[in-house]
């Protein structure tokens, strides 16, 4: 087991009222820090809420948005819904693995990267499309824009301190 | 006290019962796999739907999660019922063929084939055990992990909680635990082993007797009733029987 640091757990507990509503925002909160949920943690959680650790551990392999192992710093959400399917997405997908190194969807091993599928985000008249740390979105994606769309983050990764990711930016060809 | 209509039989329930209650109350035996009366009603199995209707339309809804309301015009055993639940028995058996309880159930509801690919799970997600452990023994030692085809009852982390006893009430309760008949046709999906064996199974298979209890496959099907016309294939299972 990773070493977890239990240190930003209590500040983020303190926040909430020990009852069992505040499991899910409390759950997502500590996925945003850690980037995954440390089993630590949420025993720690199920300690504070006086919530059983099965339930915690139900709630948090239930949703998608949680994840028991640590997530890259920037997640790649590639649409595999009817329309983006159709439009050419399993090859942008396969482009995505191809230039990440990764056999199938995942996490790189610099845990810089995540690769998701999903099946639909809502904007089919943009397929095929990507969406990134669930707010950025690409849309028309083709084979040749990947390369370009995974330098951005790339770089933005390497760059120490970097200004805060522009909304909805578009990746260039 | 509401009055609703079971059957045709006006009946005057306690207020806060469930439909299903009430059926049993009037000594109607609805069917269930998932619903156990010292737990809370859970709705998953869909065993015990009924047929609710309420003016114009009627709809399937499963009894043990409906309250037993004022005005309430319920059918539990209609030809649509019937239809839905031997359905949903010919699913529950194609899951798991090697359980007691669903094959009982099966044979007690005259389902004579299964349609579908046995799959030998060992579960129905009937959540039994797992309300049991929080319910019952306080302990909530085993819960529910994953959604969809995933979804399967683990401990947290695979690892032995250190709240279980290790009392045994989920085995207790488990409605698949129990193998079903190890008898002449153990390996078949839909158990109706005795079905087609001319004497009655103890003077044939000792120890491999069928568990059945009762027999339903042997009521329904077997030798002794005629009338319901299924006729012993004698010949084709000399190699069992002997001579």
């Amino acid at each position: 087991m990773p070493q977890v640091e239990m240190d930003k757990v209590e500040p983020l507990l303190e926040q909430y009222e020990d009852q069992r509503l505040n499991l899910i925002p409390i759950l997502q909160d500590v996925q945003e820090t850690y980037r995954y949920l440390p089993e630590l943690v949420l025993r720690r959680i199920s300690k504070k809420l006086r919530v059983p650790l099965t339930e915690v551990y139900q709630v948090a392999t239930f949703y998608r948005c949680f994840s028991l192992v640590p997530r890259g710093k920037h997640v790649i959400q590639v649409c595999l819904g009817t329309a983006c399917h159709v439009r050419g997405a399993p090859r942008v997908l396969d482009r995505i693995l191809r230039d990440l190194k990764l056999p199938h969807a995942g996490t790189t091993e610099d845990l810089q990267f995540t690769v998701e599928t999903v099946r639909c985000i809502g904007c089919c008249g943009l397929a095929p499309v990507a969406r990134v740390d669930n707010t950025n979105t690409h849309p028309h994606l083709t084979q040749a824009k990947v390369g370009g769309l995974l330098k951005k983050y790339q770089e933005k990764a390497e760059a120490p301190k970097a200004a805060k990711p522009d909304e909805a930016s578009h990746a260039k060809a | 006290m509401p009055t609703l209509k079971i059957n045709g039989i006006e009946v005057e329930v306690e207020k806060g019962m469930t439909v299903l209650e009430a059926a049993r109350f009037l000594g109607i035996p609805i069917p269930t796999l998932c619903h156990e009366d010292a737990l809370q009603p859970y709705g998953a199995c869909r065993l015990c739907l009924v047929e609710v209707s309420n003016g114009r339309k009627t709809t399937l809804q499963a009894s043990c999660c409906l309250p037993a309301d004022d005005g309430l015009v319920v059918f539990t055993h209609s030809a649509r019922v019937e239809r839905a639940r031997k359905l949903l028995l010919e699913m529950y058996v194609a899951t798991c063929p090697s359980s007691k309880r669903i094959q009982d159930m099966a044979s007690a509801m005259g389902l004579r084939e299964c349609r579908y690919e046995a799959k030998h799970e060992t579960c129905i997600q009937c959540g039994l055990c797992v309300r049991m452990c929080e319910q019952q023994m306080m302990a909530g030692a085993i819960g529910f992990s994953g959604r969809g085809v995933n979804r399967s009852v683990t401990r947290p982390f695979d690892m032995t909680s250190e709240l279980c006893r290790q009392c045994g009430a989920c085995l207790f309760i488990c409605p698949v635990c129990e193998s079903r008949c190890q008898g002449p046709q153990a390996e078949s999906t839909l158990c109706n082993g005795c079905l087609n064996i001319s004497t009655v199974c103890f003077q044939s298979y000792d120890n491999a007797m069928c568990f059945l209890e009762p027999c339903h496959a042997c009521e329904i099907g077997g030798p002794f009733r005629a009338d319901v016309g299924v006729k012993p294939r004698s010949k084709d299972l000399t190699h069992i029987v002997g001579k």
